[in-house]
């Protein structure tokens, strides 16, 4: 979806988040002389055209108890590994999946899957049921736990 | 910078959770959306504005809002990596996330130790956030851009 002028402004005012007010759309709409009918209808169609994934709360993993969040990532035969994506994205515990460039020697990895456990012991259970999906596609893997947030803040456009 | 682990996370009641689970997606865009939600949650209006007010304060959620796909803009969203010095890495840390491009940036055990996401309307400006990026730090940033998406969809259970 090409964006306009508006549909920008809108995105500019909402980046950061909604106010916390009763009437949360007038206010951004006043905040851009537009009526909030008019921000609710922009936002409905940013929604449908995927530009906006979802609208709601983004929790702080760590705050939940999720304190072992893995990157873990897999050398897949690049004839099976679309195949194979698709599955392991089907697994309930994988938050993301994707496959990825590798960047030999240093990086030998094509897969990405994201999980979230309450544990480094539940991550490496569900990265062994990962593993086991893959089966003799799998050449390498490793496990790449975040230890630090550093920032995040979702897109940001000027 | 924020600790990731091991800060103690506040403690969250049944009311929190509920928000939590609840409201991770779908917020509706009517004129009263707190009110639509605080029915279903049995609150106030009033209770659910000041409890999202807390748990955002406490950064148990970091945003509330909209979240955007850059890739549906005609935009990008970019993994990237770098291997960097143990001795700098604070220093290099505040140069990748004062570029106002980079979304996500975490610490992770591996030799590529700093991994972020950067997110722009268009792969140039993402292309030269990396090379401002490269050009301060004298780091290779290496690019997993993602050649092909099998899932997304983060919903934590609290």
């Amino acid at each position: 979806m090409r964006l306009d002028d508006l549909d920008r402004r809108l995105v500019v005012a909402c980046q950061s988040g909604l106010p916390l007010d009763p009437r949360p759309y007038h206010a951004i709409g006043a905040q851009l002389g537009i009526s909030a009918e008019l921000v609710m209808a922009r936002l409905a169609r940013m929604q449908a055209a995927g530009v906006v994934r979802r609208i709601g709360v983004v929790p702080n993993h760590y705050a939940l108890g999720y304190v072992a969040n893995g990157m873990t990532v897999w050398d897949v035969a690049d004839d099976r590994v679309d195949a194979l994506g698709e599955a392991v994205g089907q697994l309930d515990f994988v938050s993301h999946c994707y496959r990825r460039p590798r960047r030999p020697p240093l990086w030998p990895y094509n897969l990405f899957a994201m999980v979230h456990g309450h544990s480094r012991a539940e991550v490496e259970t569900q990265a062994a049921a990962i593993a086991d999906l893959l089966g003799p596609a799998l050449n390498a893997r490793d496990i790449l736990y975040s230890s630090h947030i550093l920032k995040k803040t979702g897109l940001r456009i000027g | 910078m924020r600790r990731a682990d091991p800060k103690p996370a506040p403690p969250l009641d049944e009311i929190d959770r509920r928000l939590i689970n609840t409201m991770q997606g779908g917020f509706p865009l009517v004129e009263r959306p707190f009110m639509a939600i605080a029915d279903r949650l049995n609150l106030s209006e009033r209770q659910l504005l000041t409890r999202l007010g807390r748990l955002l304060d406490e950064r148990v959620l970091t945003r509330f809002g909209p979240l955007f796909n850059a890739d549906r803009m005609g935009g990008v969203n970019v993994l990237a990596a770098m291997a960097v010095p143990e001795t700098d890495y604070e220093e290099i840390a505040l140069v990748v996330n004062a570029q106002p491009e980079v979304a996500h940036n975490y610490r992770r055990e591996h030799a590529l130790n700093m991994w972020f996401v950067v997110a722009a309307e268009t792969p140039k400006r993402a292309e030269k956030a990396f090379a401002r990026i490269e050009a301060a730090t004298g780091l290779e940033v290496f690019r997993f851009p993602k050649e092909r998406e099998y899932f997304v969809e983060l919903k934590l259970k609290v």
